[in-house]
């Protein structure tokens, strides 16, 4: 009797704990970004539908706290903070300059942006990247929930991951510097 | 490069803490020994003993019984009772600071590796490295101990007992040594994945040969010879290593992974996984999630003859 | 339910015969699989409780097994270090609250109503959500490792490791919530004894009559109810911690990750006396069966139970004497934890004693107990060594602790209980366990176990951490390791046996009467196994001695109803008769509260609102259980008039 609970209750959710993975060493997703960012809303012939790129970082327990480690280790706060913006855009809130994909944010990492993104090509790996891409789509609720941690053991700076509301993305492709006050 | 040499053993006192905590056990166990004797042939004998048919069951037999119980709850009593006092005494007598001057050494526990910073009054002449001590023979080293991340535990058994090091907190503990040598010390709280692999080596020796390494430690980088070695600076410089890595007297300042100014002059690569050879440097550096899974540091995918000249400019950092 | 039961004879003393049957229907009114999940029988569920425990057991054993074959040979590549984080954790998780407490309280709720003279047990239906409360709580958690989010801090979980920044996942969450689950079950369990001990004595079995075991399971719950809230305490902490960000072991906000250490130990300290109380009780009835004589000092053994009691919960910094605990404070605990020696080492004198006046019988239960008295000295006296300061310094979470601890355990909790099984298995299903095979499952665990934990002593001298998954060749650890693997498959062996024995006993023993040992506690007065009613008659209990003092008469109270369940509840000091009271019969209500419990606590880990959603549901249930009944009241009598009963103790 027991054992048949067990057994139902394993099947049923088996396919669902990709969170709890911890993966040292794997091959990411192609590096090179299938979506390019787009600089203007005019386009010939019919809407394209964009392709995201769901990325397995987004609901794995792990990968998420790498990322927010690498998120500290990399001074990306210097600049984001804890994604409140200062310096540079905020992460948490709903408008993504240059996209909310993951591809898209994997290229503004590894390439940088404009006005001041610096590029950390060559000097991150692949993996970890997509470690920080799962982390920054988390900041705005994005992603799994369950997988992200509530509080850093620093000061709280930021309301909890778990229990955020997820920002719907929207997109602004057209960089701060064309927008005149 | 193996452990054997460096000694690690509680039984193997080589500072006046631990000698003074090895003959508190052998105390202790002297006397559990007798203990442990004295139960046991009292249980066997009153077990197996043979029994006349028609021995005597009155209650007298009970009360002499009550007797021998209570002189045996009195005699636990005196045992426990010196054994108390020989412990609270020594307790007392080693958390007593020594007065003369001590070396201090702040260490900070990272998972998983630990970084050894040697203070000094004199900025230029503090020492930053990692996962290995220097201290003179004779001399009081005082070890500050602080934790970046979880609690980890400095336990080197030859040397002394075990500290806890906290977040949010700090914590002292002291040794003299007072043999030369090597022992070897293990991180003595579960911390994470590779807990296990998180040793740091205590080279003691005599006050001439630390004033000549302390020396060297405080000396930047080594300039490249030739041009393979210089090549391989600028692999480091450029690539991922100066993200996390620092070397004085380059433009690589990271701080998340150990400090490498003087890494050839280590024994141990990967806080003591590894003997510091050539071999085992370039496998860690290429994959090092199969040497220690979980590790912070990630794999890197080097150009072989990047690779090589990588690890001449390593080798070059005495 | 077995099929073959063994024949129904020496039922217990009534002065009307007729009444047997009467009450077989009142107290087991329908039957079936809805009549097993509403049972609110304590023997029914106590045996559910033992059969879940034992598995728990093996499952934990799997782990050690794990452990062992993982550290045989230096630089293993058997599970790399997140599986065997996972293991080790599941390992010391699964015994410590899967297991060794739970079981004891298990043999407990079968036992104490019985060796009382009771009925029931005081809260029947609270009991039964007791163990379905445990039992969600198990399958919780292991659904969870076999999931791969089986937790991987450790069994005591350290912050900030286990903290919302270094635990990622919900693996801690889901261990921090299965403390929970046991914790109610256990404090359900604790209530139930002091309820049951206290006020449902039989008539004549005052406070200084009572055996020795029901002392122990009393101490033991009243130190359930001090400890337990402390653990639980700090396991909310921890899941608000990760769940809504609170900062209870956040330094950086006011928080402290000592806290977590301090409520944790205050617990785990106390817990592990909670698993060898039990144990000693066990002991005290085997010794006076097996003597064919009371225990020496019956005044001092209860004395030593209730200092040991005490003393338990002025210990719990000896395990944290590394941290920034201040050395005079530290002082008063090395103190504590070297004098509780006493009233444990009066105690095994008294037993010695005891063998020494009385005349020996040797079955398996006597062996066992031989067993714990070498074992648990040995586990003891370094006990008292890791007591001193100095010395705790260099054993502290090195092997010399791993092989203290389960000496101890080992020893003080296991033996006694492999000799409670088969020295009450007679009882609980009316077959005796086969004497040849049981001297093969003593002594193969007796070997077994100095061989695996003996070496340890020294490895932790050496330097051998705990809780590590490998270690490198040139260590020197590698031998002794390899001898403690080899040990290990002893005690597989050991344990083997004992599989065999339960199973081929189970159906196949020799057929057990009511008392086939001869002892003198009230539980061999009925048959074996008991009836679903224990007793149709209360026993007046005359002296100490029991069943010893009686002929072949057993006088017995007569008056209580047979249509309905009805107890007779007694005073606290003296057990004169005060109260007839009207006990529930079988309900669903029990189950069902479990279950919403089940989903409020699981629910609960991914989000905050699952605990009022919880709550409100818990309602239904509630409703079906608390519903006042009109024969609960109407049927209330109270007894006028005094009762004495006169006898030498």
């Amino acid at each position: 009797m027991k054992r048949a609970v067990a057994a139902a209750l394993m099947a049923a959710t088996i396919a669902a704990c990709d969170r709890e993975e911890r993966r040292f060493r794997e091959l990411p997703p192609s590096a090179s970004a299938t979506n390019a960012v787009r600089q203007s809303e005019l386009q010939p012939g019919g809407a394209i539908v964009e392709e995201s790129t769901y990325t397995k970082y987004d609901e794995n327990a792990y990968a998420l706290s790498q990322g927010k480690r690498l998120y500290e280790g990399m001074n990306c706060a210097g600049c984001h903070f804890h994604g409140g913006g200062g310096i540079g855009p905020p992460l948490m809130d709903d408008e993504w300059i240059y996209g909310s994909d993951p591809a898209q944010i994997f290229k503004t990492i590894v390439e940088g942006r404009p006005n001041g993104m610096p590029s950390f090509k060559g000097k991150l790996g692949n993996s970890q990247v997509w470690q920080i891409v799962a982390y920054v789509r988390s900041m705005s609720g994005l992603g799994s929930r369950p997988a992200s941690s509530a509080r850093d053991d620093h000061m709280k700076v930021a309301p909890n991951l778990q229990l955020r509301k997820a920002e719907r993305p929207r997109n602004s492709f057209l960089p701060p510097s064309t927008q005149q006050p | 490069m193996t452990w054997l040499q460096a000694a690690h053993s509680a039984l193997h006192p080589a500072s006046a803490q631990a000698d003074r905590v090895g003959r508190l056990y052998n105390f202790l166990l002297i006397v559990a020994v007798l203990v442990f004797v004295a139960v046991m042939v009292a249980a066997l004998w009153a077990a197996w003993r043979r029994r006349p048919i028609d021995e005597d069951t009155s209650p007298a037999r009970d009360a002499r019984a009550h007797r021998v119980i209570f002189a045996g709850a009195a005699a636990t009593v005196a045992i426990l009772f010196v054994a108390l006092v020989y412990d609270l005494a020594l307790g007392r007598s080693l958390t007593r600071r020594a007065t003369r001057e001590m070396l201090t050494v702040r260490i900070t526990g990272h998972q998983w590796w630990w970084e050894v910073e040697y203070e000094d009054p004199t900025p230029q002449n503090r020492v930053r490295t990692a996962n290995e001590l220097h201290v003179p023979v004779g001399q009081t080293v005082a070890l500050k101990l602080a934790s970046a991340d979880v609690i980890h535990s400095f336990w080197a058994p030859s040397l002394g007992g075990k500290k806890d090091l906290i977040p949010g907190h700090h914590n002292e503990l002291w040794f003299t040594p007072t043999e030369p040598g090597l022992y070897r010390m293990q991180c003595a709280e579960f911390c994470g994945l590779q807990h296990a692999y998180m040793a740091l080596e205590v080279v003691v020796e005599d006050s001439k040969k630390f004033a000549q390494w302390i020396n060297a430690q405080r000396k930047p980088a080594a300039t490249p010879p030739d041009t393979l070695t210089a090549r391989g600076k600028l692999v480091f410089e450029s690539g991922p290593c100066a993200t996390c890595h620092a070397i004085a007297g380059t433009s690589a300042a990271g701080t998340i992974g150990p400090d490498l100014t003087h890494i050839a002059s280590r024994r141990w690569l990967a806080s003591g996984r590894l003997g510091n050879t050539r071999a085992n440097l370039a496998g860690w550096i290429v994959d090092p999630q199969r040497i220690k899974p979980g590790v912070l540091m990630p794999s890197n995918g080097l150009e072989p003859a990047d690779l090589q000249a990588l690890l001449n400019y390593l080798a070059s950092l005495k | 339910m077995t099929a073959a039961s063994p024949p129904v004879i020496d039922l217990p003393p009534a002065v009307d015969p007729a009444d047997h049957a009467r009450l077989r229907r009142t107290y087991e009114p329908i039957r079936g699989f809805y009549a097993w999940l509403a049972s609110v029988d304590h023997k029914s569920i106590a045996k559910r409780y033992i059969a879940t425990c034992l598995v728990f057991f093996a499952l934990g054993g799997l782990e050690a097994a794990v452990i062992r074959a993982q550290l045989s040979r230096p630089e293993n590549g058997l599970v790399g270090p997140d599986t065997y984080n996972q293991v080790f954790t599941m390992h010391g998780t699964t015994m410590m609250f899967l297991f060794a407490v739970p079981i004891m309280q298990a043999m407990g709720l079968y036992l104490v109503p019985l060796m009382v003279g009771a009925k029931e047990t005081a809260f029947p239906r609270l009991n039964a959500l007791g163990y379905w409360v445990f039992l969600i709580g198990g399958v919780f958690i292991y659904t969870g490792f076999f999931l791969n989010a089986g937790a991987d801090a450790g069994w005591f979980a350290y912050v900030p490791l286990s903290g919302p920044e270094y635990s990622s996942g919900k693996r801690v969450d889901i261990w921090a919530q299965m403390i929970t689950f046991t914790e109610i079950a256990a404090l359900i369990a604790a209530l139930q004894t002091i309820a049951t001990v206290l006020k449902l004595r039989a008539p004549g079995m005052s406070l200084n009559r009572m055996p020795l075991f029901l002392w122990a399971q009393l101490v033991t719950a009243f130190m359930v109810i001090f400890a337990m809230p402390s653990v639980a305490t700090g396991s909310l902490f921890l899941s608000f911690d990760r769940l809504v960000g609170s900062q209870f072991y956040n330094p950086a906000e006011g928080g402290d990750a000592l806290l977590w250490q301090h409520l944790f130990w205050f617990f785990g300290h106390p817990e592990v006396y909670i698993i060898f109380i039990p144990a000693l009780g066990f002991i005290s009835q085997i010794v006076t069966t097996f003597t064919r004589r009371p225990v020496v000092g019956y005044p001092v053994m209860v004395l030593a139970l209730l200092v040991t009691a005490f003393m338990s919960f002025g210990l719990w910094v000896h395990h944290m004497f590394a941290t920034t605990v201040p050395q005079l404070g530290s002082t008063f605990f090395t103190a504590a934890s070297t004098l509780i020696a006493v009233p444990t080492g009066v105690q095994i004198f008294c037993w010695i004693a005891t063998l020494w006046l009385g005349r020996p019988v040797w079955r398996t239960p006597l062996l066992f107990v031989m067993g714990f008295i070498a074992v648990f000295t040995i586990g003891g006296l370094t006990g008292v060594m890791v007591a001193s300061v100095p010395f705790d310094l260099q054993a502290h979470d090195s092997y010399f602790v791993v092989a203290h601890l389960h000496y101890v355990l080992l020893g003080g909790a296991v033996f006694p209980l492999f000799a409670a099984f088969y020295y009450w298995f007679p009882k609980i299903t009316g077959r005796l366990m086969n004497e040849r095979l049981g001297r093969w499952n003593f002594w193969l665990l007796f070997v077994g176990v100095n061989v695996t934990f003996f070496p340890m002593h020294r490895l932790g001298l050496e330097g051998m951490t705990r809780r590590v998954y490998t270690y490198l060749e040139s260590t020197g650890w590698g031998t002794l390791n390899l001898v403690s693997s080899v040990g290990a498959v002893i005690i597989v062996a050991g344990m083997a046996v004992f599989v065999v024995n339960l199973a081929r006993s189970w159906r196949g023993g020799a057929v057990a009467g009511a008392n086939p040992w001869d002892a003198d506690t009230l539980e061999w007065a009925t048959s074996s196994p008991p009836p679903p009613y224990n007793f149709a008659d209360p026993i007046v209990v005359t002296s100490r001695s029991g069943l010893w003092a009686y002929g072949d008469e057993i006088p017995v109270l007569q008056g209580l109803r047979t249509d309905l369940p009805q107890v007779l509840v007694t005073t606290v000091m003296d057990a004169e008769p005060v109260l007839r009271h009207i006990h529930p019969s079988p309900t669903i209500a029990p189950f069902v509260m479990a279950v919403i419990i089940g989903a409020m606590l699981i629910g609960g880990i991914f989000t905050p609102w699952a605990y009022p959603a919880g709550l409100v549901a818990i309602g239904v249930p509630w409703l079906m259980w608390a519903w006042p009944r009109r024969r609960s009241y109407e049927h209330q009598e109270e007894l006028k008039g005094t009762f004495s009963l006169e006898a030498p103790i």
